[in-house]
């Protein structure tokens, strides 16, 4: 009975802090290693443009959610704080095409400098 | 006789799970992370701010990267080491990244012992994460003298191409090695603790006077963690880039 309360809330589970099987621990930490070999060989192997791009990214962001989820818990985290801590770091995405813009446009007027120097 | 029950306060009321425990979580005057102790939430808020500091770093790293117009060194060839009478590229930044991430299942580990009360597995747990910890601290030493010494990059300038290498590799490498240190040394103090007996007797910690639980070693390995996982970032962007 109370094991088919402590099923139905799992809020109630997990009061103590979050207590898993070690064997998730042991399997994500293997996938890690994998993904780690996987995206060094990216570089070993010198793959080029963008299917470079497209691996290293990929890869990066399954080790990444990897550690976030599994390692740091935030798997079994109630919503509101897995969104307090997600929402404002996706919010990032903006700072990054703000600094692509801006690096396109010094380069490009570096360009014009440079090129102007030459005549 | 449903409306009797929901009045009733016999039984604790459960909090909606979803978007509206968001909403309910969020929008009375009430803590709104449930279930977490506020160590670890505001663990996770330190996180957050320092992602953005990191962030801050990588994104002006690609900035001054993209609008460079002197070559950029070919970091595969500026980290390979010759080993076995052989050219490896990127062989230590490698190595690297398996010692942090084995850092981080030792880490992983540890906090499960600790919840089940396994003081000496999780002690042992703790001090592995610290020593491999250090080791990636003492390979990065390493990384920087050879960068140093024998390539001549310096923060302003170096003989292989654009200047803003220097300057963006020793800022965003030495930040994420300030970080490993000081966690290493927190470790060592967590370590401590457990074998201690601290956390079992409710021992107020230094300079507080709450009572030690286990969830401080779910708090370090939060904070470990993260290390791990702005490296996974820093390999990604500035080493494979």
């Amino acid at each position: 009975m109370a094991h088919a309360e402590a099923q139905q809330h799992p809020i109630v589970a997990h009061v103590e802090g979050q207590q898993h099987p070690i064997g998730i621990y042991l399997k994500i930490w293997g996938l890690l290693f994998v993904l780690s070999t996987a995206s060094y060989l990216v570089d070993y192997f010198h793959f080029q443009g963008y299917l470079r791009w497209f691996l290293i990214i990929l890869f990066m962001l399954l080790k990444a959610g990897l550690i976030v989820a599994v390692f740091m818990h935030m798997l079994w985290e109630r919503l509101a704080m897995v969104y307090a801590i997600l929402v404002p770091t996706l919010l990032l995405m903006v700072l990054l095409g703000i600094g692509a813009l801006e690096a396109d446009y010094t380069f490009f007027t570096r360009g014009v400098f440079f090129l102007k120097g030459l005549f | 006789m449903a409306q009797a029950s929901r009045t009733s306060t016999a039984e604790p009321l459960l909090p909606p799970e979803g978007i509206q425990g968001i909403v309910a979580d969020w929008s009375s005057d009430q803590r709104a992370f449930k279930n977490v102790p506020w160590g670890k939430a505001m663990m996770w808020i330190f996180l957050l701010s320092d992602t953005f500091i990191f962030s801050s770093f990588l994104i002006s790293y690609m900035t001054v990267r993209m609008s460079t117009t002197d070559p950029w060194p070919n970091p595969s060839e500026v980290f390979a080491l010759v080993l076995f009478g052989k050219k490896i590229p990127l062989i230590l930044i490698a190595i690297m990244t398996f010692v942090l991430i084995s850092s981080s299942g030792t880490m992983a580990m540890a906090v499960n012992f600790g919840y089940r009360k396994d003081r000496v597995k999780t002690f042992i747990l703790l001090l592995i994460t610290a020593a491999l910890g250090a080791t990636f601290v003492g390979m990065q030493a390493f990384e920087w003298t050879k960068l140093i010494m024998d390539e001549g990059i310096r923060p302003w300038g170096n003989p292989l191409g654009a200047a803003q290498f220097g300057s963006t590799f020793f800022m965003i490498t030495g930040f994420h090695g300030t970080h490993v240190s000081i966690g290493v040394i927190f470790l060592i103090i967590v370590a401590i603790k457990v074998i201690r007996g601290d956390l079992d007797h409710g021992r107020p910690g230094f300079m507080t006077g709450r009572k030690g639980k286990y969830e401080i070693v779910e708090i370090m390995g939060l904070y470990w963690h993260f290390v791990d996982l702005v490296w996974v970032f820093i390999f990604a962007v500035f080493y494979l880039w």
